[in-house]
């Protein structure tokens, strides 16, 4: 099936660009929703984390990147996924642990990968996966590539020890490494500020005297450009240097399928008053009100959007399950 | 054949396959200027270069977990931890990520990388720096382990490591890199997952890896010539760990009928218990004797010199367990 988050292909105008970022967080939106109900009718089991509210920070910042970058990411990871162009069948079809997933039904919705795409992964332990963006970032400088990795984590992730030995050798090394935290304000139930003694997290760069910027993540122009210039720091001539990216967002669903809407950790209004800056909402009134985009034009968009995440939903409920035989293949390699 | 240590064997080793393959590199505390924590390293930083050859800051948990990420993105890490004990720290980049995103990617992303350095204990380092591992490390479907107990070995199986598509635990020992041995020089790889038989024997089988292949060599002297009537023990060198070479163990016990599993490690769910369940379940009829084990004792390892000794597995333990399943005492 045509996906709108097919590769990134060069387009000629800003706003032929915007109308892409638009498309693809409409992608995810859509998508994401009908995880949802496919986990509320049994069809995703496990954990299942959405990104709804976070759209921005995966599009925004992956449209900064080559395909021959590198990206990986926790488990909350279909947003990544998705825009990094990941079919979402193979996607939904993972989440529905089916034999043709990205992860052949191994992984599921915390382990996403696409090698092919160098995508990889997907990982479950809060910022298990941060020293392995420096060892992606290691390689590159090893081979004398000019690749860079873009690692994805919460703000839940900066009290863990991997985070700070992660960011020191990045910064030693002088790793070609963007370190994109999502500040989505709450690690499950617990609000940052009550369990970081620095709520910025974007001082913790001064530690590792790492270059760090904090960035509007409900607005993906302003992801895409905070990237590029990260982008542009990690692969210069001089040097690789990595940066600390702090992307202010918010997940207006709960910490996964799990977890109740607002719960008791955070209030209803809290959460409305989030969606008053959706990110999509906010691309899509900068385009109408520049001419770009009609009613009509972006009715069509979300039709597309949507019948895309409909599409990879029939696709992943008509696939097959892994044969028994693929219980025990993959645990080593030939 | 040159006599090397097991030191200078596995130098040898990591020279070799740095030669051959440009993609393999060295990752470690101390491993660079200072020439290894236990010289293993020695003149590798002068030959091969700061960029193949890492020194790190004293983070385990970060440098194992970069030696992950370098394999995803196609390189051939050597992490070299200065003990297991500190490694410890680095188990969740083993546990959760080097052993597992083959399998969970679907086949997508394998991890060629070694993880070593020296387990088990030394003398008196007391117990936070004298513990083997082996038991918790083999316990992880994803990952294979090896625990040579010679030079050769050392050399023949860390080079099978090196070219080896999967995470490698390698377990050497500090009481081990002064032992003196003859290596075949240049190409020689020990296949993982091979036992060996390091003395034949027909009354008892000594299974044993690593340090204790030398207890159970020395025991199986003492049995021979035990005052009380001499016995026959064949010393099986289990080599790798994971895979078990069940087939040497049970073409082994089917020989002898009787078997004593010899390791550093405590007794609860040790190798030696996963030894016994192979041969229960089949060579059940073989058996003359219940199996015994000789492990560490049930203690952290206490500092002093006499309950170190108590503490340890020694050859008068293997032979008294020895004679116990020859129903000699």
């Amino acid at each position: 099936m045509a996906t709108a988050t097919a590769r990134p292909t060069k387009p000629s105008t800003q706003t032929e660009l915007e109308q892409r970022l638009l498309r693809q967080m409409l992608s995810i939106r859509r998508f994401e929703e009908k995880a949802a109900e496919a986990y509320a009718l049994g069809k995703i089991g496990g954990f299942c984390h959405l990104y709804i509210g976070q759209e921005a920070v995966a599009v925004g910042s992956l449209a900064a990147l080559r395909e021959d970058d590198y990206v990986i990411s926790s488990y909350r990871e279909h947003g990544q996924a998705l825009a990094r162009g990941v079919p979402a069948t193979a996607v939904m079809a993972e989440l529905f642990g089916k034999a043709t997933g990205c992860s052949k039904g191994k992984g599921g919705s915390m382990h996403l990968f696409d090698a092919s795409r160098h995508f990889l992964g997907g990982h479950g332990i809060v910022g298990g996966h941060i020293p392995l963006a420096a060892g992606i970032g290691f390689a590159i400088r090893y081979k004398g590539g000019d690749q860079v990795c873009i690692c994805y984590f919460g703000e839940a992730a900066v009290n863990i020890g991997a985070f700070h030995e992660a960011l020191n050798m990045a910064s030693v090394y002088k790793l070609p490494v963007i370190f994109c935290c999502e500040n989505n304000r709450y690690g499950m139930g617990t609000a940052f500020e009550r369990v970081a003694a620095v709520t910025d997290v974007v001082e913790h760069a001064c530690s590792y005297d790492m270059a760090a910027e904090t960035v509007n993540g409900m607005d993906v122009l302003a992801v895409l450009e905070a990237t590029r210039r990260a982008v542009e720091r990690a692969r210069g001539d001089g040097g690789s240097h990595p940066t600390l990216l702090e992307v202010r967002t918010y997940r207006y669903m709960g910490h996964s399928m799990s977890d109740p809407l607002h719960g008791v950790y955070r209030t209803k209004e809290e959460v409305e008053e989030q969606r008053k800056r959706d990110p999509i909402t906010q691309l899509a009134h900068k385009l109408k009100d520049e001419g770009v985009l009609d009613d009509t034009g972006l009715e069509a968009l979300d039709a597309a959007a949507r019948a895309e995440a409909e599409e990879a939903v029939r696709f992943a409920d008509q696939s097959p399950d892994p044969d028994p035989a693929e219980l025990e293949s993959h645990v080593l390699a030939d | 054949m040159a006599t090397l240590t097991y030191r200078d064997a596995l130098n040898q080793a990591l020279r070799e396959e740095m030669q051959r393959d440009p993609n393999v590199f060295l990752m470690g505390e101390e491993v660079g200027v200072y020439q290894g924590a236990y010289k293993v390293s020695r003149g590798l930083l002068e030959e091969f270069g700061p960029t193949r050859v890492v020194d790190t800051p004293i983070a385990e948990l970060g440098f194992a977990g970069i030696g992950v990420g370098a394999a995803m993105a196609g390189l051939r890490p050597v992490i070299e931890f200065m003990t297991w004990n500190f490694a410890v720290l680095a188990l969740d980049q083993i546990v959760n990520s080097a052993a597992k995103i083959l399998y969970e990617s679907g086949g997508q992303v394998p991890i060629p990388i070694v993880f070593r350095g020296p387990n088990g204990a030394a003398l008196q380092l007391a117990a936070q720096h004298s513990q083997a591992w082996e038991s918790w490390l083999s316990h992880i479907p994803g990952l294979k382990v090896v625990a040579p107990a010679t030079p050769a070995d050392a050399k023949g199986l860390l080079k099978a490591a090196i070219r080896d598509n999967n995470p490698v635990i390698v377990l050497e020992g500090e009481m081990l890199y002064n032992l003196k041995g003859e290596v075949p020089e240049g190409e020689h790889l020990v296949p993982i997952g091979q036992a060996e038989i390091k003395r034949a024997g027909s009354d008892v089988t000594f299974v044993c890896h690593s340090k204790t292949v030398a207890i159970a060599l020395k025991a199986a002297d003492q049995l021979a010539e035990h005052e009380g009537g001499g016995a026959s023990a064949e010393v099986l060198d289990l080599r790798t760990l994971r895979p078990l070479d069940e087939a040497a163990i049970l073409a082994s016990v089917a020989r002898t009928h009787r078997a004593v599993v010899v390791e550093e490690g405590w007794p609860q769910a040790g190798i030696g218990a996963q030894v016994v369940d192979v041969i229960q379940r089949d060579a059940f009829d073989e058996l003359d004797a219940p199996v015994l084990r000789v492990t560490q004792a049930d203690v952290p390892m206490p500092y002093n010199k006499q309950l170190e000794r108590l503490a340890k597995p020694s050859p008068e333990r293997v032979v008294a367990a020895a004679r116990r399943v020859l129903y000699l005492d």
